[in-house]
């Protein structure tokens, strides 16, 4: 054994490298790094002598190059038979450079940019050219949430590009996959706790040859996965748009020349960086920037492992600095400890979904490419939910806080657009991108099946500060956000529609509102053995407003089991076929009986049983708002008050607004009268406000009695064990005593992984 | 590059802008001279005289008074602080901590739960308008938002002094 492992090993190391100029991929990757840190520009490109010099060249192939990733991916998403990618488009395509830095990138879930990045690169590091090799028509996967991934089910699809016996680049292309075999049906279950819950985790294996799936990997992955057609269309999708990138840059290399290509995808980051800086001047305003979210994790009763049961909160509080040279930095000291959960993150997915944000904002333009990380720097603690030190780590609904976690950045930027002027600019932030509809069993067809609802594209969009917040339009996650159509979700999913309507209420208040999510009510029909969760916030509020506008609303569940539809249905008589505009004041118990009802706060939840029937409302939430509710015009109270936008009593308590109907049934606002309320109000508020400094002393109290629910004393315990900085900044601006500490063993709740991390 | 005249900034700072032009100006390149047009209107509109040097928000700036202090100010009048300073911190607060609160805002179970998440609302103490809105964790510290380097974007970014008081 050990003759043939030295065999093996001699016949492996005599591999010819790779790279260029006789290198190694791992000697250019350093030589790459140590260029850009050396000189500050990336690969040392003090100068761009191909985009001074040829212009035009350079941008017809910067053209052609970026048209083709968004052709491929256009194509590519026909192959697909999963809604998720079909209708709402949840895929992209990537160009790298041999070393892994992104040259372009398609339209789609430009998150991942970063993440397809971060598993070539550890290909790289981790000498995949000796061993398993790296060949001409090879064809590699990785959904590896520790080596570079969001969750489980975005799986990837890698192929090396080679000219004559260099390798040139890499294509790599995502989507988002309906199941990934964890142990609840879904692509990002809730009931996952820790890595070996997750599903069918692929650590970037070979899995292709000569263009052509192997074998036994597609024995492997259909076994493993529950909507196997869908895994194996999506795969279909990948390698169909990776092999049309592959063709595409062979040809311009062919036009172009070698030299020429190579010194072009060099100067294409480069370039990146310097529009990245540019921008930032543009735009913004030097200096520091704070912000904060919260997530709640309700688990105390959950059906969880016994470590994981406790209520606890994810903290990201975050710093971001723009440097008077215009770069960027962004630092979440402060975040708290991983948890027995599966929203945990990993450093890529949140600087990768930084960049989507910035995308839409700061860069919104074609040039998103690797220049950008390289004119930024992140603080991503170890030990925290976004950088977590212990492998057992379950990340398959990290969107439970990711996307909330990078809301405040948004607000941050928004100050300085704000600030220079740019008010069309400004967002207040995202919605909190739940509730996901998700579950499984048998399916109206009788296959064996795994939903995941992706109305979740389209929900309420921050006000900005010159107009309202689109409503249910869009996701942060997904730049080209789609509720899809009911027919198709009604096809995939065997859950009719009772009714799709809006959300009244949900977008935060304030002079211009949050966008207004929606929610749909699905009956179950045609279903056997079937489960289904429900996964948003609902005790917390995880965004907030902007300049005096208010936090989107939180979330809640409801569910219906045992009802008598089945009876209303032949009888003729009424069903719920609307909304739930007020849950404080429910419609749908009027209508039904049923066995039994659940209508609360609890809306994260493991696998419920639902039989034919039965109830599941999607409440698809909001975004938050701008500026004092008490300046919104008066004629937009009354439109959203007849377009069924608000409740009449919040239009009176939250605006001020004096209201009234008129002999058509239609709300008519008094604008005098609303100025005088308006007027009243504001003197009520100085009455009932404290300032600022004397509550400070109430609350100082209750600090130094440990006054509050374990899940806010769980949330400082972590943190403060993860940063002596965020610890001391507390107690200094408390004013609390030198020794005066949470511990997270003081809490009597468990704290299992805590003490010891598993690498 | 984009250049926009006096009326379409003032049609913008007023929410009355044209939903095409608006567009337009979210896809157009970024016109330079939008600090200069958006700071002289805002000047304008304010019934002081103290030279605004940045925007702090809505109704909130960062002012230069004539002794050379930088200080936050509101439109009202209202003079919060040194712009180095936390201006919540001399403002006034009100606490949504119970449900009753809370449910004043939002129907029940859309409300967040007090037990894990309050709403303060920052008040200006002279004119009542609500200024900022935190929704965070009982416990948490007030929070610093903005901290602009305003001597750097000026003379760095805008290539010119920051303005000084004026001599005697």
């Amino acid at each position: 054994m050990a003759i043939l492992e030295n065999e093996l090993g001699v016949r492996l190391t005599a591999r010819r490298p790779i790279g260029w100029n006789g290198k190694t991929l791992k000697q250019m990757r350093e030589e790459v790094d140590r260029l850009s840190r050396e000189t500050g520009c990336y690969a040392g490109l003090k100068e761009l002598p191909f985009k001074e010099s040829n212009p035009i060249r350079y941008e017809k192939i910067f053209a052609k190059l970026r048209g083709g990733v968004v052709h491929a991916r256009e194509t590519a998403k026909r192959v697909a038979a999963s809604p998720i990618v079909e209708q709402e488009g949840e895929l992209c395509f990537t160009l790298y450079t041999p070393e892994a830095d992104s040259i372009v990138t398609s339209t789609g879930i430009i998150i991942h940019v970063g993440t397809m990045g971060a598993a070539i690169k550890y290909m790289i590091k981790n000498d995949y050219e000796e061993n398993p090799g790296i060949e001409p028509g090879d064809i590699f996967c990785n959904n590896d949430c520790q080596i570079g991934n969001v969750h489980p089910c975005d799986v990837h699809t890698i192929v090396p590009i080679f000219w004559g016996e260099e390798l040139v680049g890499w294509v790599g292309g995502v989507t988002h996959v309906i199941d990934v075999g964890a142990t609840a049906p879904g692509s990002m279950t809730v009931g996952p706790v820790t890595r070996y819950d997750d599903g069918y985790q692929v650590a970037c294996r070979k899995i292709g040859k000569n263009d052509i799936l192997l074998r036994d990997w597609l024995i492997e992955s259909q076994r493993s996965v529950r909507t196997t057609k869908y895994w194996l269309l999506d795969e279909r999708t990948r390698v169909a748009g990776c092999h049309m990138i592959r063709d595409l840059v062979l040809q311009i290399i062919e036009e172009e020349g070698i030299d020429a290509y190579k010194q072009f995808i060099r100067e294409v980051i480069e370039d990146g960086r310097r529009g990245f800086i540019n921008q930032v001047k543009s735009m913004t305003i030097p200096g520091k920037y704070r912000g904060v979210s919260f997530v709640d994790v309700p688990y105390k009763h959950l059906d969880v492992p016994p470590y994981a049961r406790l209520n606890t909160i994810m903290h990201a509080p975050s710093e971001m600095t723009i440097h008077k040279d215009g770069k960027l930095e962004i630092d979440f000291e402060g975040v708290n400890r991983w948890g027995w959960h599966s929203y945990n993150a990993t450093p890529v997915s949140i600087t990768s979904g930084i960049w989507v944000m910035l995308s839409q904002t700061l860069i919104p333009n074609d040039r998103v490419n690797d220049g950008a990380y390289y004119a930024s720097r992140f603080g991503l603690p170890y030990g925290s939910w976004l950088n977590p030190d212990d492998i057992r780590t379950a990340h398959s609904y990290a969107w439970h806080f990711l996307v909330s976690a990078w809301s405040p950045l948004w607000r941050s930027l928004s100050r300085t657009y704000f600030a220079r002027g740019y008010l069309e600019e400004v967002n207040a932030g995202n919605a909190n991108t739940s509730n996901w509809l998700q579950g499984g069993g048998y399916n109206q067809f009788n296959e064996n099946h795994a939903v995941n609802s992706f109305e979740s594209a389209a929900e309420g969009v921050g006000a900005s500060a010159v107009k309202d917040g689109i409503d249910h339009a869009a996701a942060v996650w997904n730049p080209e956000g789609d509720m899809g159509d009911m027919e198709i979700w009604e096809l995939a999913e065997p859950l009719l529609y009772l009714g799709r309507t809006i959300k009244p209420n949900t977008g935060g208040y304030g002079k211009y509102r949050g966008g207004n999510g929606y929610e749909t009510l699905r009956m179950v029909w045609g279903a056997k053995d079937w489960t289904m969760f429900f996964m948003g916030n609902g005790y917390m509020s995880s965004d907030c407003g902007l300049m005096g506008g208010y936090p989107a609303a939180s979330g809640y569940r409801f569910e219906a089991h045992g009802t008598n539809i089945k009876e209303l249905i032949e009888k003729r008589l009424p069903l719920p076929l609307g909304g739930d505009p007020d849950p404080g004041d429910p419609k749908y118990e009027k209508l039904i009986e049923a066995k039994e009802i659940k209508r609360d706060k609890q809306a994260i939840t493991t696998e419920t049983i639902f039989e034919n029937y039965d109830l599941y409302l999607n409440y698809l939430r909001g975004g938050p708002g701008f500026g004092d509710p008490l300046e919104r015009n008066p004629k937009a109270v009354e439109t959203d008050l007849n377009d069924g936008h608000l409740l009449p009593k919040y239009a009176e308590k939250v605006y001020g607004a004096v209201i009234s109907r008129d002999e058509k049934g239609r709300w008519v606002v008094d604008a005098a009268k609303t100025e005088q309320r308006r007027a009243e109000i504001r003197k009520e508020r100085i009455k009932r406000g404290k300032p600022t400094r004397e509550w400070m002393k109430q609350e100082r109290k209750r600090i130094l009695n440990k006054q509050a629910a374990i899940q806010v004393r769980h949330m400082y315990a972590s943190s403060f064990a993860l940063s002596e900085k965020f610890t001391n900044e507390f107690r200094q601006f408390w004013n609390l005593p030198e020794d005066w500490i949470i511990k997270e063993n003081e809490l009597e709740i468990p704290v299992f992984g805590a003490r010891n991390q598993i690498q | 590059m984009a250049k926009y005249d006096k009326k379409t900034i003032e049609e913008l700072i007023d929410g009355t802008i044209d939903f095409f032009k608006l567009k337009e100006m979210l896809s157009n390149f970024k016109d330079p001279e939008r600090f200069d047009t958006y700071l002289g209107i805002l000047q304008e509109r304010v019934p002081w005289e103290d030279r605004i040097l940045l925007p702090a928000g809505l109704h909130l700036y960062i002012v230069q008074k004539e002794n050379g202090d930088r200080i936050v100010k509101c439109d009202c009048g209202h003079e919060f602080c040194d712009y180095r300073d936390n201006w919540k911190l001399h403002a006034l607060i009100y606490v949504r901590d119970t449900e009753e609160k809370l449910e004043e805002l939002y129907p029940k179970l859309l409300a967040p739960d007090p037990e894990w998440q309050v709403i303060r609302e920052y008040y200006c103490p002279s004119c009542g308008v609500q200024l900022e809105v935190e929704n965070v964790t009982p416990w948490y510290p007030v929070i610093k938002d903005f901290e602009p380097d305003i001597d750097a974007f000026y003379e760095e970014w805008l290539g010119r002094p920051a303005p000084r008081p004026q001599a005697g």
